[in-house]
Formats: structure tokens, C-alpha cells, sequence
């Protein structure tokens, strides 16, 4: 087994820091004293691999996800610092293939009751229910299948990772803003392509867009750059996309980097391309400063030297939703913050311009969806004008009457 | 909901009953890098200059000689002689500074650093910092008692109201209010201080005898939904009879009677209203509605809209001169 312990690099000055201000508060009047202190243990499980990309920058950075759950351990513990509570963080890495049931089980039993899980749909259902009896509370911040929250959702699973329907939702809406009504849809031929495509079909269908027609893009397994590479793909994609009805844009469903990044600039006809290329939906984007954005960038950038991308945000997210558990009922046990998430009480500030809450029926985070290509965010959905009775947000992925999750 | 004036013979109405008395507002305009200078008689922008990068937190000196201004980008505050509308120095901040407060005695100003965690206390004549205080994380509203001795910081992440002792420079005590605190304000007679949670969209009243929260003030405008109703700058009228709280992409004003805790009217101004400040004859609380690019001028005895001027790229902040 390939399991190596990331050293959390930040931890120490947390501390640091954490000394400092229990001993300056300490001597100060009646409520600042720190009460007995609690600490409260995160484990981050990743499954990890070295992954090629169309574009070497589109290559995920090696502590992608690990890096947000750090900056949101900092945070934490600055809060936890007035409170008595104390947030760490143990991160085991696998490989994409492995079994995850043993290294989770390892976690747990040296005391980890949170575990962020940066796995595969299977891996995080194998440890869901391995974690379930021993009242383990994980949260997904990386699997965007729609069938873990329905018919495969876990009661002692909060998802911060939107799904693909949630992605396609708010691109949908959009192209519908817009009024870019055709669409082409060009899928790949792996599983997370498939998923994807059919989330853009349903998204069509929901919202009024129309796909005047599909087509496959094949992996056959070459490679993904070569040194001559550009020209002969300045040849393939125009033909690839030759023969296609009228449309307004071309969406790319390539969730495994095959082609997806190859479609803007070389189509047929001059049309944009948006999902997996070109403008794509995210939860979060490098460059969002709106809604206060600019503070979480420039404290991660600090931090970790490197811009903040979805995954980080995502796990930023689950830490801040443990942490706020914590504030708010003064404890670290589980089951209590659990419980306190899944209530009416619960929200958490997350740069997002609204509080973001946990849908109740399958613990997903609503949470708008940002639409930006390379290096703008363009928009972020809900657009204006999708309503709903509930939040605007459940505009966006499936919604309560349709959910077929029961806990 | 009551139906507005036309604007103009409000305007008429309150300049005829009322002839106020001219001083001079000042506007930090977050896109545009300048300050808008208003006349608050006139209600016309008199004056525009050019700024440090992304001002945004603005106060005045008590003789109304010197507009301090948080330019964020650049981390610093600027000063800016009201003679000459030129800047003329700066005060070392620490980074990006947001908001502040000064001293009642005039001498002390105290900053949030929203990247550090830090409030810088600093002295203004000699222009040194005194010290920084660690608070919670990204630091934002600053409220200060009448009497000078305790100073109110709120930190948007971690939900607080700290308590800090202006002599000791300790925090004594830490209060739990609702999601993204942004603005402290005591009330004249120093018995509270109003704190506002921008995404959980209410105003905690915190007792200053106990540091309990005695009152959570909700707001509920048909029509809007809840999440849209974004709480930010407070300011409660001189005799404390009144507060006025600004709730962000909402568009409107809170009008809160402070002995019911009760809203009486939501006041329809621009677009985003950020900050509020009153004219020193408390006739007028101005707007500063950083979407629209406007400020809007209400009328404290009536509380209508009178007017609406244009200013600079996202109005942010706004002061009046004393004198």
C-alpha cells in the first residue's frame, strides 16, 4: 500500500498563533477566558494520482483539495482560539484504485470523527458504511455523480462537490439568458463523460434549450500532448465537427481530458464551446473576488502560493461547516454537529453572496455555480428570472420532488 | 408599504420647512479610486479627487480638518487636508485596511486588517503604530464607546464581536452574533452596540453591561427573498431614538425604532446600499448605493428619499464633515 502522510505545513503556525492569543486572553475578563479545550480531529482521505491534461495548465496542482482543508483548519482554529476548540488535520493519500475501507478504519481509530473524502463514487460508499456505525460524519468534496445523493445517499454523508446536474443547471441557465437555445453536444466515451452529458440533456429539457444533435468523441488512447500535436489537431476538429445542423454553441461533455480542451477555436463554423471547454461551471473560480472573494483568495494565496481552484473550495467548505457546528454548540461530538448542520440554524458565509445551507433531503450544499473560462469568471447562476418557492439556489440540480433519496 | 412623494416636492418641502446648513460630505468610491465631495445643501458633488487604490473606509477628524481614507489595495490610510482637498500624508495601517474608527479624544485610530487578523491601533500624531491586537479572522467593523474605553471589532469568518480594552489593548470579551458581522455601532448613551451580520441577515443588540446579546433584529420586506436582505452599515440618530441600517442588495434602509427594536419603514435607495452617515444637524442620513453609483439623501423627520446624486464608480463609504 502506497500511504504517505502529508505533513500540514500550516498547523504550526496555527499554533503559533494560537498560543499567542489564549495567552493574551487569558488575563482579559470574564467570557474571553478559554474554556476546557476540545479538539476536534479532521481527517482528509484522498485518492491521488498524477493526472495528464490536454493542457499543462489544466494539470490539478499535487495538494489540490489538501490545501483548501488546510486554509480552513487556520481559520478554524483562529476562531477556535476564543472557544477552547482545537481543529487538526491528518491526510492519508491512496491511489485511485485502492481500497479505501482500510486506511479510513486506520483514521479512526487514532481518533479522526470528520473525514473529508477526495475518493471515487465506490470508494466513498465503501467508507460510508464502514464509517456509519461508528457515528463517522464524511463529507464528499470532490464525486459529482448525482447518484450519491439519490439513490445511493448516506445519511452520514454531507456533499460540498456540486453534482453534474447541479454544473449543467446553472451553465443551462445561462445559454438560456442568453438565448443561445442550440446546442450540439459532443460526449466522450468514459463514464464521468456519459454522466455529464446526460446532466447537459437534462439540463435541456428543464430549462428549454434544444440539442439539434450528438456525437461521440472516442478515446482510442493516444496521447494526450506530443510535440507536434497542434497540427495535426488544427486538421481533425474542424472535420470532427463538420457535418452539424445549425447551432448557437457546442458543448463539450469530456470529464477525462480527451478532446474537450481541443473544440474553441478549431470548429467548423465559428461557434463557442462551453461545459468541459470554454466556459465551464464550477463552484468555484481562481479569479472570483466578488462577495468578499478577494479575502479567502489572498489568504490562500498567502498560504499556499498558488491560486484557489473548486476542489479547494470545496473542502474549505466542509471545514467551515464542521467549524461552525462546533461554534455554535460548543461541542466536538459528531452526532451534535451533525445535527446542528442538518437544522434550520445552520448556515455558513462561503463568498458565495448568500448564505449557503444543506439541502435536507439529501445533504447536498446548495451553492451557486460559477460560469468562467481560463481566467474570468463570466457569470454565476441561478440567473435572474429562474425562480423558486424555496431558495433560487434549488434551481439549480435536482430538487426535492424529484429526489429518490430516502435515509 | 407607503407610498413615496414624488421626489422632488419632498425635496422642496424639506429645503422650505428646513434650510439646512451647508457642510460637506465626503464619498470613497471603491471602483473609481476617488473621493466624491458633496455639498449637503445643495446636494450637488462640488468636487472630485483622485485617490489611493480602492478606498473604501473613510472617517473625519473631530475639528473637521483631515478626511482619513482606507485605501485597501495600496495599505495604507491616506490623509486628506479638507482645505485643500489634497492628500497630504499617510498613517502606517498595516494591509489592507477596511474600516476604522477614531478615538473620541481624537487621537487614536483603530483599523481592521482584514488579511491579517490583526486591528492596528495607531497614533496619529506621531503617525506610529502602537500595537496589533489579534482578532478573529478577516476583521471588518469597528464601533468605539462614547467614553473611549472599549473598542468593538467584528470578524466576518469567525462570527464575532470582540470586546477590547482601550487601556489593557486585550480583548475581555467574545461575542457570538449571526454569519459575516460588518459593522459596529454604540449607541450615544454607550448601554449597546449594534452589530450587523451581512449573510445572516439580522442586527444583534449587544447589552455593554453584560456583552449579552439582548435583541436579534430580523428584516422582512415582501417580495425580497430573506437571502437578498444583506445587513451592513449602522448608524443610530445622535438623541438614540433612531437607527438606520443599510441592507445591501435589499436596496433599502432600515428605519429601527431603538426603544421597540421594531422596523417602522424600509427607505427605498440605490442599488447595494453599503454605508450611511448623518449630516451633523442630523436632518439627513445619507446613502452611499455602490451598484447605482449614487448616494441618496433621506430625511431624518420624515424618513423619505429627498434625493439622489450621482457620484463616482461604487460608492462605499461616506462621511460628513462636523463643522
Amino acid at each position: 500500500m502506497n500511504r504517505k502522510n502529508v505533513p500540514n505545513f500550516l498547523l504550526s503556525l496555527v499554533f503559533l498563533l494560537f498560543i499567542s492569543i489564549s495567552g493574551a486572553y487569558a488575563q482579559g475578563g470574564s467570557n474571553a477566558a478559554a474554556k476546557t479545550s476540545i479538539e476536534i480531529r479532521i481527517g482528509y482521505l484522498r485518492a491521488f494520482e498524477a493526472e495528464l491534461a490536454l493542457s499543462v495548465l489544466d494539470i490539478p496542482p499535487v495538494n489540490a483539495g489538501v490545501a483548501g482543508a488546510e486554509v480552513g483548519i487556520a481559520d478554524n482554529n483562529t476562531t477556535g482560539s476564543f472557544l477552547g476548540q482545537k481543529f487538526t488535520l491528518d491526510v492519508v493519500q491512496i491511489k485511485p484504485d485502492e481500497d479505501a475501507v482500510e486506511p479510513f478504519n486506520q483514521m479512526v481509530q487514532s481518533g479522526v470523527k470528520f473525514v473529508l473524502a477526495d475518493l471515487s463514487a465506490e470508494q466513498l460508499l465503501a467508507i460510508a458504511d464502514a464509517g456509519r456505525e461508528k457515528g463517522i460524519i464524511i463529507f464528499n468534496v470532490a464525486s459529482r455523480e448525482d447518484a450519491l445523493r439519490e439513490e445511493q445517499c448516506r445519511i452520514n454523508v454531507f456533499h460540498t462537490a456540486p453534482t453534474y446536474s447541479m454544473l449543467a443547471d446553472g451553465l443551462a441557465q445561462y445559454l438560456i439568458w442568453k438565448q443561445w437555445r442550440n446546442w450540439v453536444l459532443i460526449y466522450g466515451s468514459h463514464e464521468p463523460d456519459q454522466l455529464f452529458a446526460e446532466a447537459l440533456r437534462r439540463a435541456a429539457e428543464r430549462f428549454g434549450g434544444t440539442i439539434v444533435a450528438e456525437k461521440e468523441f472516442e478515446d482510442t488512447g493516444t496521447a494526450r500532448r506530443s510535440d507536434t500535436g497542434v497540427t495535426q489537431i488544427q486538421r481533425l476538429m474542424p472535420v470532427f465537427t463538420q457535418e452539424l445542423p445549425n447551432h448557437d454553441i457546442l458543448l463539450a461533455a469530456d470529464e477525462s481530458e480527451v478532446f474537450g480542451g481541443y473544440l474553441p477555436y478549431r470548429t467548423w463554423v465559428p461557434r463557442p464551446v462551453a461545459g468541459s471547454a470554454g466556459l465551464r461551471p464550477s463552484s468555484w473560480h481562481p479569479a472570483s473576488e466578488q462577495w468578499g472573494g478577494t479575502q479567502i483568495q489572498n489568504r490562500f494565496e498567502k498560504a499556499i502560493k498558488r491560486r484557489m481552484i473548486s476542489v479547494d473550495m470545496n473542502a474549505w467548505t466542509a471545514v467551515r461547516s464542521i467549524g461552525e457546528g462546533a461554534t455554535r454548540t460548543q461541542s466536538g461530538d459528531p452526532s451534535a454537529i451533525a445535527e446542528f448542520i442538518r437544522s434550520d440554524e445552520f448556515q455558513v458565509a462561503a463568498f458565495r453572496g448568500q448564505r449557503l445551507t444543506y439541502r435536507k433531503w439529501n445533504q447536498q450544499l446548495r451553492q451557486p455555480v460559477f460560469l468562467g473560462d481560463g481566467s474570468q469568471v463570466v457569470s454565476t447562476s441561478p440567473q435572474e428570472g429562474f425562480l423558486h418557492q424555496v431558495s433560487e439556489l434549488d434551481t439549480l440540480g435536482i430538487d426535492q420532488p424529484e429526489t429518490e433519496c430516502q435515509f | 408599504m407607503r407610498r413615496y412623494l414624488p421626489i422632488f416636492a419632498a425635496s422642496l418641502m424639506a429645503s422650505v420647512a428646513t434650510p439646512a446648513s451647508a457642510y460637506m460630505a465626503y464619498i470613497s468610491n471603491e471602483r473609481g479610486n476617488t473621493v466624491s465631495i458633496v455639498d449637503t445643501e445643495k446636494m450637488e458633488v462640488v468636487e472630485t479627487i483622485n485617490v489611493g487604490q480602492r478606498p473604501r473606509g473613510i472617517t473625519i477628524s473631530h475639528d473637521g480638518k483631515f478626511v482619513y481614507l482606507c485605501a485597501s489595495d495600496d495599505d495604507t490610510v491616506e490623509i486628506i487636508d479638507t482645505a485643500t482637498n489634497k492628500i497630504v500624508g499617510s498613517l502606517p495601517s498595516g494591509p489592507d485596511p477596511e474600516l476604522f474608527v477614531l478615538s473620541p479624544d481624537g487621537k487614536t485610530l483603530y483599523v481592521a486588517n482584514e488579511d491579517d487578523n490583526l486591528v492596528t491601533v495607531i497614533d496619529i500624531e506621531s503617525k506610529r503604530v502602537i500595537i496589533e491586537i489579534p482578532v478573529g479572522v478577516e476583521p471588518e467593523g469597528m464601533g468605539i464607546s462614547p467614553d473611549g474605553k472599549t473598542l468593538v471589532n467584528t470578524s466576518e469568518t469567525t462570527n464575532m464581536a470582540h470586546f477590547i480594552d482601550t487601556e489593557t489593548h486585550e480583548i475581555t470579551h467574545n461575542v457570538l452574533v449571526d454569519s459575516r458581522p460588518r459593522f459596529a455601532e454604540f449607541k450615544p448613551d454607550g448601554s449597546e452596540v449594534w452589530v450587523s451580520a451581512e449573510i445572516g441577515g439580522t442586527v444583534s443588540v449587544i447589552d455593554n453591561e453584560t456583552r449579552e446579546i439582548k435583541h436579534k433584529i430580523t428584516f422582512d420586506i415582501p417580495g425580497l427573498r430573506p437571502e437578498s436582505i444583506q445587513p451592513v452599515g449602522v448608524r443610530i440618530s445622535a438623541d438614540g431614538s433612531k437607527a438606520y441600517v443599510a441592507l445591501g442588495p435589499a436596496n433599502r434602509v432600515a428605519v429601527v425604532d431603538t426603544s421597540t427594536y421594531e422596523v417602522t419603514k424600509y427607505v427605498l435607495v440605490g442599488q447595494r446600499v453599503w454605508q450611511l452617515a448623518f449630516t451633523p444637524d442630523q436632518k439627513h442620513v445619507i446613502s452611499t448605493n455602490g451598484i447605482s453609483n449614487d448616494v441618496t439623501f433621506i430625511d431624518v423627520a420624515s424618513d423619505e428619499p429627498v434625493q439622489s446624486v450621482t457620484v463616482g464608480d461604487q460608492p462605499w463609504g461616506v462621511v460628513v464633515a462636523p463643522n
